[in-house]
């Protein structure tokens, strides 16, 4: 372990654009942390999203591609059957992967498409201002939901316990950031992923839980909570699918 | 030299087979190639058709609309190409399935009794080899033996047995013709 | 050179791709073009490649556009409503200037439209189709033999130039069998320095994305962009021509549509009416100056195609109005030379070149 607070070589020197107490930057720095302590930089690539997350390859010190709005797991699936000893993942939040783009993702699972999707799930639209997701909550008041998410605009998207039922998909979990203790969580969860991915042994998700303290229209702190309290009864952490011979 | 080729009739009777029999014999020697199998709509209604055309020069155009050659493998495409048979062309009619005269006295048409004769031949689902062997023989379009060479290529080695059953059957249509000339020409002498 | 073999338009593509080097295949069935992906589904693994089967044309440009950027030499093909859902992803796949390879086995439209051969689709891959500023090559052959050299074409302007390329074929096409010779030279080569393949060797990030939120940045790319486009346009325009040189009436028509009018100019000539033919092989960058000259004598234009009158415009733009250009047109079906020799022969009286 390094000691103290340093940036890991894979990420570059570079301030976020992220507002202040989102939970995107964490993510991205547990995602550098492991492709580092894996020695995996001269052998990673990683595929962005349209979101937030837009400028991804921006701060990764390691090759990166961005592509169209939803379409990462198609785009990681073409680099991984071209780069097959790679490591490939793509990052994505809940618009990009649990509207525009499910089918991308739920094909590259029925596939068993050995790459890694982490999963930024922050209930809604954050780049473009905050609109309705098809994970935000029940009740949930957004830009597109002004009274509050009810029964003609759906229910949440589960995405994770729907995917645990495919058989292409190795390892499935829900983590988040809310204090240390699960951020530490978060990380093992990401390192598993990716050590599943590497060990072919099928599609991998990560879906991470996160604040938007900017959009949900709270402080940093209470955007924590808010993930703990309001987030976790419809969306419980705990790992969905485990490979046979990886301990759970 | 060019000439087209339409080979009509239902699903499974082996006319795009025969159109490709006569590619090959085509490209064996040495002729431009074309061989548009039927399409669209016409795959679903059952029945199936191809035009093929050879030729010593560039193929222009695939598709034509009065192609020197046509054979009919049932009734349903007797009516629906017995017209476009170019004046002065050749008509190879499977006599077994179509009873029927044509109306065209400005093209010669030949009734070919090609079940019979396939039976005859040891081949009883061998209709359209005796038609093609029939083409062959009225056209002289291609020399047989490039035909022969296609068999030979397609069965591999393997079904020795069958490829002389299709040879025979093949045979049987040439003979046939060569009889029907004779007697034609008997009775304008 | 090897013996020529009879090979089927939609197998002759997926064998020339082989040729070419194209080891990954990603496509998503559609009639009539089912049999590229049915011959590379099964070829591909025999040499070493891949073939992934997409649940949709949207993904499968996706994949594309990631194993481009990993470096590979890739291919799709899909018939005219797949090619549609490609749009998004050609626009990205052009911005990031990645090498790939699109055919087109067009099929009758709008809409669900009909399995027939059709033409249509050339607005669509030959002005655009895709958001934003960016150029298609657009490759037009008019035989199975040229379905595979504009395969092995393809594959190479898209290296060279790092754009994609599109091969368009028609469902006559993609199904008329005629004897071809594979190539048998050696593959483009390919060289992508750029490419994310990995860090390895201490390089610095390698980054393949299509965002330039600066409005300079933005401006930059585009220019950037079509300087390269330019050099395309300079370098790359591919025309034939048939008895033109003393044509009063020069019919234009690329891909089938040309084969048909090529033997229409020739009933024309045995009925005394002095007809040619230009046809565009390249339909972007459209051979303009090339065909205004071939018109230069002519009293009469006619473009032929199997659309509602699509090409016929570029035909327009390059004759500038200095000779008048008219449309003989079918949809749903190749039409028989004779159709086009009577256009021709009814022009010619109508331009007062024959008389009765
Ligand atoms: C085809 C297309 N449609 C819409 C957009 C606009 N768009 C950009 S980001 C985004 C939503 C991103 O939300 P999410 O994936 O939840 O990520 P977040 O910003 O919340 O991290 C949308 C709709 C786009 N870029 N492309």
């Amino acid at each position: 372990m390094a000691k103290g607070y340093q940036r890991p070589s894979t990420l570059l020197d570079r301030p976020w654009h992220f507002c202040p107490g989102c939970n995107h930057g964490i993510a991205h720095r547990l995602v550098a942390e492991v492709v580092e302590e894996m020695g995996m930089v001269e052998k990673t690539v990683g595929v962005g999203s349209v979101g937030c997350g837009v400028f991804a390859y921006e701060y990764f010190n390691f090759d990166g591609i961005g592509p169209s709005h939803g379409r990462a797991p198609a785009v990681a699936t073409g680099v991984k059957r071209v780069l097959p000893d790679h490591l490939v993942f793509t990052y994505q939040g809940d618009g990009d992967l649990a509207a525009i783009g499910t089918t991308e993702m739920v094909h590259s699972a029925v596939r068993g498409e050995n790459i890694t999707v982490i999963f930024v799930n922050n209930t809604l639209y954050g780049m473009t201002g905050g609109q309705m997701a098809p994970t935000t909550l029940t009740g949930q008041v957004t830009t597109t939901s002004p009274r509050g998410r009810g029964r003609e605009q759906g229910f949440p998207f589960r995405v994770s316990e729907m995917l645990a039922t495919l058989e292409g998909a190795a390892y499935v979990t829900r983590v988040a950031l809310f204090n240390p203790a699960q951020v530490v969580r978060a990380k093992k969860a990401i390192r598993k992923a990716f050590e599943v991915q590497m060990q072919g042994l099928g599609f991998s998700l990560v879906e991470v839980l996160s604040a938007c303290p900017t959009n949900w229209g709270l402080a940093p702190l209470e955007a924590l909570k808010f993930v703990e309290e309001k987030m976790l009864p419809t969306y419980p952490l705990g790992e969905f699918k485990v490979p046979e011979g990886v301990k759970a | 030299m060019k000439k087209e080729f339409l080979l009509a009739g239902f699903g499974g009777q082996g006319v795009l087979t025969m159109g490709l029999f006569l590619a090959y014999a085509g490209i064996a020697e040495g002729k431009k190639v074309s061989y548009v199998p039927s399409y669209g709509a016409e795959m679903r209604g059952g029945t199936a058709n191809c035009l093929v055309t050879l030729s010593d020069r560039e193929i222009s155009s695939p598709l034509v609309s009065d192609p020197g050659v046509v054979v009919v493998m049932n009734q349903a495409s007797l009516l629906k190409f017995e017209p476009v048979v170019r004046p002065g062309g050749i008509l190879l009619i499977n006599g077994s399935l179509v009873h029927r005269d044509t109306k065209r006295t400005d093209i010669t048409s030949y009734f070919i009794p090609a079940a019979e004769l396939a039976a005859e031949a040891g081949l009883p689902r061998g209709s359209n080899m005796v038609v093609l062997g029939a083409l062959l023989e009225a056209t002289d379009a291609v020399d047989p033996s490039g035909t022969y060479n296609y068999l030979v290529k397609t069965f591999k080695g393997k079904y020795l047995d069958k490829m002389a059953l299709n040879m025979a059957a093949m045979e049987a249509g040439r003979q046939f013709i060569r009889q029907q000339r004779a007697v034609r020409q008997a009775s304008i002498a | 050179m090897s013996e020529p073999i009879l090979m089927k338009g939609n197998e002759a593509v997926a064998e020339a791709a082989i040729a070419a080097g194209c080891r990954y295949f990603f496509g998503y069935p559609i009639t009539p073009q089912s049999e590229v992906l049915e011959q590379l589904a099964r070829r591909l693994p025999e040499v070493g490649g891949a073939y992934v089967q997409a649940e949709s044309e949207v993904s499968a440009i996706n994949m594309v556009f990631g194993a481009a950027s990993a470096g590979a030499r890739v291919m799709t093909a899909s018939s005219s409503p797949g090619i549609s859902l490609m749009q998004e992803g050609i626009s990205y796949i052009a911005s990031a200037q990645l090498p790939a390879v699109l055919v087109n086995i067009m099929r009758g439209a709008p809409g669900l439209g009909g399995i027939h051969p059709s033409q249509a689709d050339y607005f669509q891959s030959v002005k655009g189709g895709g958001h934003g500023d960016y150029r298609l090559v657009v490759l037009a052959p008019s035989s199975v033999q040229e379905l595979i050299d504009h395969t092995v074409l393809a594959f190479e302007l898209a290296e060279k130039y790092r754009t994609p390329v599109m091969v368009f074929g028609d469902a006559m096409m993609g199904q008329m069998m005629e004897p071809v010779v594979l190539p048998d030279t050696e593959p483009y080569p390919v060289h992508r320095p750029w490419a994310t393949t990995g860090m390895k060797g201490g390089r610095g990030p390698n980054i393949v994305h299509t965002l330039y939120l600066p409005a300079d940045k933005l401006e930059q790319h585009c220019q950037r962009l079509f300087a390269k486009y330019a050099e395309i346009e300079r370098n790359e325009q591919r025309s034939v021509q048939y008895l033109t040189e003393d044509a009063d009436i020069v019919v234009v028509a690329f891909g089938i549509m040309s084969r048909v009018a090529r033997a229409a100019v020739e009933m024309a000539r045995e009925h005394g009416i002095r007809a040619g033919l230009f046809r565009p092989v390249t339909l972007w960058p459209f051979p303009a100056a090339a065909l205004r000259e071939a018109a230069s004598q002519a009293r009469l234009v006619m473009a032929a195609e199997i659309s509602m009158g699509q090409m016929v415009e570029d035909v327009r733009l390059a004759i500038q109005g200095r000779v008048p250009v008219t449309l003989f047109n079918r949809i749903g079906l190749v039409p028989n030379p004779d159709e086009i020799f009577e256009r021709i022969r009814k022009e010619a009286r109508e331009v007062q070149l024959v008389n009765g």
